[in-house]
């Protein structure tokens, strides 16, 4: 049988709650810093600039009270691709020769450019990590649209964007409970979802598929007349519930990792 | 006719027609509908499936504009452009199903999204979250996923965020209709302590007699028009009529409508059970 309840278990986004400072901060705090990271990780380019970079991270970990084993889940679909990375790099460099057989070739130099790479990727992944554990995808997307907000005059769409992410995130358990509802209704009249092969089991899904399309724009339809209802006329002169504020713990976070980022980037 | 604009709400001549498909038949929902709602009223439309109810609440605030006649709403034209969003803010809106009229991912937030449309300042959207929660019994969710909710707490949550927007008037287009018996309750309570406490105007779309019991008025619409109208005690004596139209007949009605036929002398305006055992019981210590 197809475990069809699981589907209610299923969360959106990482975030797990919290009342650490990490968790605290504003949200574009959190994206503003989380985006200077990534950028600075492709300027660092020494051993000693990734230690720093990783204590920085480490730093930050603790700070948020996450256990450390959330981050490295992450980790864990991408870790053949950090291999393949490294393998490529160390076998692919030309330089010093260190070990051969046949046309494999390890190379000094390509071995340190392989861990280099290896590190920063890893360093990326827990890096962005951090930001969705500690930020609620509501939050997120309220600092989102508020950072974008300046980039509406060269035509970025910045309220309608999160418009469309809170009602994906309001819609997601809706769509999901009544997934599972269709599913029960089709087995119950004998539908089979799981044997076969990929072809017959891709055909099995259209009984599930096509009745969802159908509500899902029946709701959407819905949805658009209650929302003009309750006079939505897009962004213009929106006022809203929860105002974003920086305190001064997020402005000395943005200065002191701003700095910090920006030394290593420069100087590593 | 602008002569009875001063009513709070003026349907006049109103009639409207869906155009389908180019070439389709048109298909008149309202024919020539005219009707008035006071100030401070608890109005119920009834009507079976297709007779134009839900499109002329559509109508009360410009929601849908009339192919022929006007709706005037504290003496504005619902086809006037500069006046639809002073009308929509005037009378709010709750549709049948609750699932898909809450916008926002969090209870507050969703209440919030009116008075955010309406660009009104933070702690004031903050105050209107609050009390609109409060009237509806709703404050101990204010931060909870709306997918956690009953079926009537959805509802009520939906009516919670047209009355942060500080609406003269409630429209509900059959609020109940999804909602387990319990939800119904909720609901109905609700809309009743809205009407009594908060003088909000009522206009209460529903197929379920007993509900519609509770009104002030009773419109009954078959075929885009209004065939009957007037107080509940009155409309619901006529059993046949519902019938014909194929309403159900409140169950208590039914009964004295029954005992009457036997011979007992029961009063014409017993609408519920309550009233109902008070009658009886009149009946048996007058014998």
């Amino acid at each position: 049988m197809v475990p069809v309840a699981t589907f209610r278990h299923i969360t959106i986004g990482q975030y797990i709650p919290g009342e650490s400072l990490l968790h605290r901060l504003d949200p574009r705090t959190k994206i503003l810093v989380t985006l200077l990271l990534v950028v600075g990780l492709f300027f660092i380019d020494t051993y000693l600039g990734y230690g720093l970079a990783a204590l920085y991270i480490a730093l930050a970990i603790f700070r948020s009270g996450i256990p450390p084993r959330f981050l490295f889940r992450g980790l864990r679909p991408v870790i053949i691709i950090i291999l393949l990375t490294f393998m490529l790099n160390s076998f692919m460099t030309e330089g010093e020769i260190l070990w051969q057989w046949g046309f494999l070739t390890l190379t000094k130099e390509g071995l340190s450019k392989g861990g280099m790479l290896a590190i920063r990727l890893i360093l990326l992944i827990v890096g962005t990590s951090i930001l969705t554990l500690t930020t609620s995808p509501l939050a997120l997307t309220d600092g989102l649209e508020s950072l974008l907000r300046p980039g509406k005059r060269i035509g970025i769409p910045a309220h309608e964007l999160a418009m469309m992410m809170t009602i994906a995130l309001r819609f997601i358990p809706t769509l999901l409970e009544e997934t599972e509802k269709i599913m029960k209704a089709q087995m119950a009249r004998g539908a089979d979802f799981e044997s076969g092969n990929l072809l017959q089991r891709a055909r099995s899904l259209l009984p599930l598929l096509v009745p969802l399309f159908v509500s899902a724009f029946r709701r959407a339809d819905e949805l658009a007349v209650a929302m003009e209802a309750r006079c939505y006329r897009g962004g213009e002169g929106r006022t809203k519930l929860k105002q974003l504020a920086f305190h001064t713990a997020d402005f000395l976070v943005l200065a002191g990792s701003g700095c910090f980022v920006l030394w290593l980037a420069l100087t590593m | 006719m602008m002569g009875n604009k001063e009513s709070f709400i003026v349907v006049d001549k109103v009639s409207f027609s869906y155009t389908g498909e180019p070439g389709a038949k048109e298909e008149t929902a309202l024919d020539q509908v005219s009707l008035t709602i006071e100030a401070g009223e608890f109005v119920a439309i009834v009507g079976h499936n297709g007779s134009g109810k839900s499109t002329l609440a559509k109508h009360l605030n410009g929601l849908l504009l009339p192919t022929g006649g006007d709706v005037w709403v504290a003496g504005m034209n619902t086809k006037d452009e500069h006046h639809r969003w002073d009308i929509r803010q005037i009378v709010g809106m709750v549709f049948q199903n609750p699932d898909n009229q809450i916008v926002a991912a969090t209870v507050e937030e969703d209440v919030a999204f009116g008075p955010e449309n309406l660009g009104l300042p933070t702690e004031l959207i903050r105050s209107r979250v609050d009390e609109a929660l409060a009237v509806v019994g709703m404050s101990e969710y204010a931060e909870a996923p709306p997918h956690s909710l009953s079926g009537g707490q959805k509802q009520r949550v939906a009516i919670a965020g047209v009355i942060a927007m500080r609406p003269r008037c409630l429209v509900l287009d059959e609020p109940t209709a999804m909602l387990d018996p319990v939800g119904r309750r909720e609901v109905m309570e609700t809309i009743s302590r809205l009407n009594e406490e908060e003088g909000i105007t009522v206009v209460l779309i529903t197929h379920f007699m007993d509900e519609a019991v509770k009104a002030h008025r009773v419109l009954v619409m078959d075929e885009g028009r209004i065939v009957r109208e007037g107080q509940p005690a009155a409309v619901f004596q006529e059993i046949d009529l519902l019938r014909e139209l194929r309403l159900d007949v409140p169950p208590v009605i039914e009964l004295a409508s029954r005992l009457r036929a036997k011979s007992l002398a029961l009063p014409e305006a017993i609408l519920t059970v309550d009233e109902m055992v008070t009658a009886l019981c009149q009946l048996r210590s007058g014998v």
